[in-house]
């Protein structure tokens, strides 16, 4: 960066403006055509080799762990997550992002990837997941259902409404007629987390299964309201898995094999 | 860190004639294709059939009004606090001036996420600053516009201060010296004779303090929040926008496209005319 007290009279030479223009007619003609090269594919060294899951943010840490199980019972394979809330997982793959396996905390991100013709197959649903109330930790500000998120001061983190547990906190709080402002829409499950963790907000709706990753910090209030909005977890092999091979195997490992126990100690329902 | 180059010494123009060497020349080309490629895939994707609803869509001009708002309140805040900090590092001679210095630029580098988990720790309802605030005045900066804009400013402010302070090193001292003998104060010095000589620093420094703030995105979503009409900025937009309807990203983006390009055009004389 070079900053001079006045202007600098002075042209730059004809020359440099035509090779810009030209440069620019190079630049729309590129591009014009770049729609016809596909990304991904890239990397993969055949099957064995690596693994990338693209998993819901709420997934973090029971993924974490099953990835590390799986590379234990599959030699030679190493497993790279990428964790993200649902939608934004859903907008990578359909642009094009290199994976092999989409895990999704909702049916309707799965769908867009489906839609798209970017799934091997159809999903399976391997997990289940319902809304708790986090409060720090004790519930110093004693909630104890809902109705208690609107009271006067109380600060509340949601999902914002582009991820499943934004819609899922939504259609509870519709449900039980209850009208709340939070003070910030998170862009996933965790961050909203994050916020009762930091002590910012004095509660949030995550899932059942985030509070009991952050037991130490936070608590998990249950409400009935939560039974009408379960969500379903879907997973699939997609289409273009530059490893398909392992990423069948670990569809197979998470949603009939060993993951089921890993998931079922971490709190989800396992159908 | 280094430091930003501050002398107005004439560079010497060498090799304006004769042939560009191809090994020069194409990295070059690369270089340009690779930073323009991306703006010009966004212009290719815009739905421009559907651009005027799009823009006139009520969420599009809230965080719009208020990315402007606050980008500019942070801005009136970097000028207040950083001209007199670029004043301080250029013009006084103390010891540490070199560590204040690197310690002005840290949020430069610093990735933009890192300084929203660290305003959280300090201006949060747990934090030193923040939980004095909310005890004796019971403000909380979190989750509010205030909070966007000390984000945007935390981010903003370093390339205020380098411009500045860039702008007063190359200014010519013999001006205030002369006002010095004349008898006025170094605050006469200051306000009479330093700012009108860096006023053009000053702009330059402000607008560009301006466009950081108008795009910060990791520090104000971790500070802030995301709240529509109250801390979701357009960045924020954008990226809550991808993940349900790229096509809206795409047009949000765009706007900021155009807003950035017509900073840069206003900046044309300092940036680009050389």
């Amino acid at each position: 960066m070079t900053l001079r007290p006045r202007p600098r009279p002075g042209s730059r030479p004809r020359t440099a403006r035509g090779l810009l223009a030209a440069l620019a007619a190079l630049v729309l003609t590129v591009t014009a055509c770049g729609d016809a090269t596909r990304p991904g594919a890239g990397g993969g060294s055949g099957s064995g080799g690596d693994l990338t899951v693209f998993a819901a943010a709420s997934l973090t840490d029971v993924f974490t762990t099953i990835g590390r199980d799986f590379e234990a019972a599959t030699p030679g394979v190493r497993v790279t997550f990428n964790f993200a809330g649902s939608s934004a997982l859903a907008t990578q793959i359909d642009q094009g992002a290199p994976a092999d396996v989409l895990a999704s905390a909702a049916p309707e991100p799965m769908r867009t990837v489906t839609d798209a013709g970017n799934a091997d197959g159809s999903p399976t649903v391997f997990a289940r997941n319902q809304l708790v109330i986090a409060v720090p930790e004790g519930n110093p500000r004693g909630v104890t259902g809902l109705a208690d998120l609107t009271a006067p001061g109380m600060k509340v983190a949601l999902c914002a409404a582009q991820v499943p547990c934004g819609t899922a906190a939504r259609s509870v709080l519709d449900a039980a007629g209850v009208h709340l402002t939070p003070v910030t829409l998170e862009q996933d499950v965790r961050s909203a987390l994050a916020k009762v963790r930091l002590g910012e907000v004095d509660a949030a709706l995550v899932y059942r299964t985030d509070v009991r990753a952050a037991d130490a910090e936070v608590d998990g209030v249950g409400f009935p309201e939560s039974s009408g909005a379960v969500n379903d977890y879907p997973i699939v092999v997609l289409r273009n898995a530059p490893n398909p091979t392992a990423a069948r195997a670990f569809v197979a490992y998470v949603a009939t094999g060993p993951g089921r126990a890993a998931l079922a100690a971490a709190g989800f329902q396992v159908p | 860190m280094r430091r930003v180059e501050t002398t107005t010494r004439p560079v010497r123009r060498s090799g304006r004639t004769g042939r560009v060497p191809v090994a020069l020349l194409a990295p070059a080309v690369l270089g340009l294709l690779f930073l323009v490629l991306p703006l010009a895939g966004l212009l290719a994707r815009t739905p421009w059939n559907t651009l005027p609803q799009r823009l006139t869509a009520p969420g599009v001009l809230t965080a719009l009004r208020l990315s402007v708002q606050t980008a500019t309140l942070a801005t009136l805040l970097c000028l207040v606090l950083g001209v007199p900090l670029a004043w301080l590092l250029a013009r006084v001679e103390f010891p540490g001036r070199r560590l204040v210095r690197a310690l002005v630029t840290v949020p430069l580098v610093l990735p933009p996420v890192v300084g929203g988990v660290a305003l959280l720790l300090v201006f949060g309802r747990r934090g030193v600053v923040g939980g004095w605030l909310d005890a004796t005045f019971g403000i909380t900066l979190p989750f509010t516009t205030a909070g966007v804009v000390l984000a945007e400013a935390f981010v903003a402010m370093p390339f205020l201060v380098v411009a500045v302070e860039g702008a007063l090193r190359s200014a010519d001292v013999r001006y205030e010296e002369a006002a010095a003998t004349l008898g006025a104060g170094r605050w006469t010095t200051f306000t009479h004779v330093t700012l009108p000589l860096v006023g053009p620093g000053i702009a330059a420094g402000a607008v560009l303090c301006w466009a950081r703030a108008l795009g910060e995105f990791g520090a104000t979503i971790t500070f802030a929040g995301n709240f529509p009409g109250r801390t979701q900025t357009m960045p924020l937009a954008v990226y809550l926008a991808l993940e349900t309807d790229p096509q809206a990203a795409i047009v949000l983006s765009l706007v900021l496209l155009a807003v950035s390009v017509a900073i840069l055009a206003s900046l044309r004389d300092r940036w680009v005319g050389t």
